[in-house]
């Protein structure tokens, strides 16, 4: 993809595997592609929203950015510096300027810590402020995203999970990072208390100078969020676009089935809306399908190229990007969908993702 | 009308904890019919679960007291006999989980679990009701059902062990199906495919359906009637049309308008409630929603009934504000929708 002057963030031919081990002396005997060869970038002051269904490797990419993960292979340029090989020293000025924040809003704050060390924990490591400096920084921070300045001292399961992911995001914004990788932050709220943490989110990005990493499975969260949209499949970004061209215009025949299965909550846009199911399951990441890795299960699935000729991302609209042969002629209803029955991915020894 | 399946009146379940009596379930009124899709929808611990497993009789405990009834054939289940309920188990009323391993056993591969319970309940040989699993493991949609049929849960895709859960709920044709978030763990194009297949089997056995959900979206196109409910008190029902296009309760229209829409252009800041739901411990006096709610005023420390206050008869909610005021301040949250309608 062209280089960008604004990017604080680039990413080139990334991959991120897991060796597999089998058996008594557990030898390796094949690699998860969690990511497999992916290249991005972020514009200073950008969101940008990662999308896939479980296990196509969004959080490992989130993981490899904020480099709490070694990548395999490939670069991480964040504001100008190589950073995907370094080590955990050199990484430690860095660790400032990226913070996570974490699905689930239980797991992620020590529980026997209370509310105002959680926060201010970060500073200090960084040695940043004295203590009566850190305790104002975090009074200001509770302010800033929702809570209230006496909640300094409580301990986090005295909070509801929506009012656990502000503390996350406090924490997160305590060293005035630039850029924040959220994984999936509102997927385990109910929905009133996600939109109130969305606003939030929206709201901190402007006056913190924020870039955000958006990783989410739910479509419609993505799109209120971002700017520009990943849609990953299988370790691979099938699609790119900026965020309303997406929807008005998907591309990628992965994109189009996904989109499509997205219940609408008003009974006459469900009644009328057709869901493209796509036959068979993920295919394992294991053993991920040769050349077009959707090919097992694209209803446009063609006898030629498909098979054999790993379809790059081209450029086929403004900032929009698609890895399909034939996505030209799939929007022009130059190709017929099939009514398939579905081509089995072979059995694997099925990969469970750590908790996370 | 047709003479109900279930019918439950009056509804309560409380329970005695440490921290003090838990009113998990205070009031809750539907009837459900042979072939329809009721949707439950609220958010966690507004008491969805608790109602749904006292439905089977599954709360009962020392520390558990339950009002009303729950009349099943003519039997109230709250007061049946524990051999009564066995039997209506998986057999009369079959449950789906979250967690498809909360009902398969992982020791067991599943299509002998799947046999098992159909000879639990019907005098068929090994042979025949292996057949009969095969078929059903087809029919939820397994690929390759002759060899799957042989294996572990965890040998299975999450996906698949949900399929397989419902295989297990439908091998001895369930009267009433209850589906406590069946998709809620899943990706929407896995969502998509078994929200289908329930509406497809309702359809072919007939049965009835219980959707609990905390997505409207879930509910909107194969329910036919829905309940809201939060801490505890159902406080809106009705057709679903009905909810969808003339909701009552300031909750409801919190619920529709906090969700971001796909089908409509992007909006530039979502509408979310306020706060969050009370404990059910310390439950405020009267209207329940009434802290959180932006419209309350003086008459909402009154406790509101559910009953009809609109034209159509059996939309029912809890609210105390006038019909013409619901209308108008509605618009302020779901504003989008009038501007369509
Ligand atoms: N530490 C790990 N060891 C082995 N496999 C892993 C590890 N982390 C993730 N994976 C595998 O990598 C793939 C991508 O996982 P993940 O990045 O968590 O996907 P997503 O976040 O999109 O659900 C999955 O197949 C997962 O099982
Ligand atoms: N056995 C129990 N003892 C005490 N409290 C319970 C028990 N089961 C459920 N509750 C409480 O009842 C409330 C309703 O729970 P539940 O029905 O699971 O909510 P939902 O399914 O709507 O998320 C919650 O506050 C929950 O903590
Ligand atoms: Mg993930
Ligand atoms: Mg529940």
């Amino acid at each position: 993809m062209t280089e960008n002057d604004g990017a604080l963030l680039e990413i080139r031919q990334l991959k991120k595997w897991f060796p597999i081990h089998k058996g008594f002396m557990r030898r390796v005997s094949g690699h998860v592609h969690a990511v497999d060869d992916v290249s991005l970038s972020l514009a200073k002051g950008e969101t940008l929203g990662l999308v896939g269904e479980s296990g196509c490797g969004k959080s490992t990419l989130g993981r490899c950015v904020v480099r709490l993960l070694a990548p395999t292979s490939g670069e991480i340029v964040f504001d100008g510096q190589s950073i995907g090989q370094l080590r955990s020293r050199a990484l430690r000025p860095l660790r400032r300027q990226m913070q996570m924040i974490f699905q689930d809003p239980y797991a992620s704050l020590n529980p026997r810590k209370r509310v105002g060390t959680i926060i201010s924990d970060p500073m200090k490591i960084h040695g940043i402020g004295d203590r009566q400096e850190r305790k104002k920084k975090v009074e200001e921070l509770l302010e800033t995203v929702g809570l209230s300045p006496e909640h300094y001292n409580r301990f986090p399961h005295e909070f509801s999970g929506g009012q656990r992911q502000r503390i996350g995001v406090a924490r997160a914004l305590a060293l005035r990072p630039k850029l924040i990788v959220a994984d999936e932050p509102v997927s385990a709220l109910d929905v009133s208390i996600q939109a109130q943490v969305l606003n939030l989110l929206e709201s901190l990005q402007t006056g913190f100078d924020l870039t955000y990493m958006f990783i989410a499975h739910d479509l419609a969260v993505v799109r209120h969020i971002s700017d520009r949209i990943a849609v990953m499949y299988l370790g691979v970004i099938v699609e790119i676009s900026p965020a309303e061209a997406l929807y008005d215009n998907p591309l990628h025949p992965y994109t189009i089935s996904l989109l499509s299965a997205v219940p609408i909550p008003d009974p006459d846009v469900e009644a009328k809306r057709e869901t493209i199911l796509l036959p068979g399951e993920l295919p394992s990441p294991a053993n991920p399908p040769a050349a077009c890795r959707f090919h097992t299960r694209c209803p446009y699935v063609q006898p030629t190229r498909c098979t054999t000729e790993v379809p790059e991302l081209r450029k086929l609209g403004d900032g929009h990007f698609v890895a399909c042969h034939w996505a030209e002629k799939i929007k022009a209803g130059a190709i017929e969908p099939i009514e398939s029955t579905p081509i089995e991915p072979e059995r694997q020894d099925p990969v469970e993702a750590p908790s996370a | 009308m047709p003479e109900p399946l279930l019918e439950v009146k009056g509804l309560k379940v409380r329970f005695a904890t440490e921290d003090g009596l838990v009113r998990a379930v205070d009031g809750v009124d539907f009837e459900l019919e042979r072939g329809k899709v009721l949707g439950i929808v609220g958010e966690s611990g507004s008491g969805k679960s608790v109602t749904a497993m006292t439905l089977l009789g599954l709360t009962r405990d020392q520390n558990a007291a339950f009002e009303g009834e729950v009349v099943y054939k003519g039997q109230d289940v709250l007061t049946m006999p524990e051999s009564r309920l066995r039997d209506i188990r998986g057999n009369e009323i079959a449950m789906i989980f979250q967690d498809p391993m909360t009902s398969l056993n992982p020791v067991y591969r599943v299509g002998q679990q799947i046999v098992e319970a159909i000879r639990a309940h019907e005098s068929v040989s090994k042979r025949q009701a292996r057949r009969r699993t095969i078929d059903l493991l087809k029919q939820v949609g397994i690929p390759s059902a002759e060899e799957r049929v042989d294996a572990f849960p965890h040998e299975l895709s999450g996906g698949m062990r949900q399929r397989a859960m419902i295989a297990l709920a439908l091998s001895c044709n369930p009267d009433i199906v209850i589906a406590d978030e069946p998709t809620t763990a899943l990706d929407v194009t896995i969502q998509a495919q078994i929200l289908a297949l329930l509406d497809k089997l309702r359809a072919e056995f007939d049965s009835a359906v219980i959707l609990i959900t905390h997505d409207l979206g879930v509910v909107a196109s194969i329910a036919h009637d829905i309940l809201v409910m939060y801490a505890g008190r159902v406080v809106e029902a009705g057709p679903k049309r009905e909810l969808f296009y003339d909701p009552q309760m300031p909750y409801s229209w919190g619920l529709l308008g906090s969700i971001p829409r796909l089908d409509r252009p992007k909006q530039e800041k979502l509408h979310s409630i306020t706060g969050s739901p009370p404990s059910l411990i310390n439950v405020p006096r009267g209207c329940t929603f009434r802290p959180r709610c932006p419209y309350a005023f003086d008459r909402c420390t009154e406790e509101p009934e559910l009953v009809n206050r609109v034209e159509v008869p059996d939309h029912l909610d809890r609210c105390w504000l006038s019909l013409d005021d619901k209308r108008r301040l509605r618009l302020e949250t779901i504003a989008a929708e009038a501007s369509i309608a």
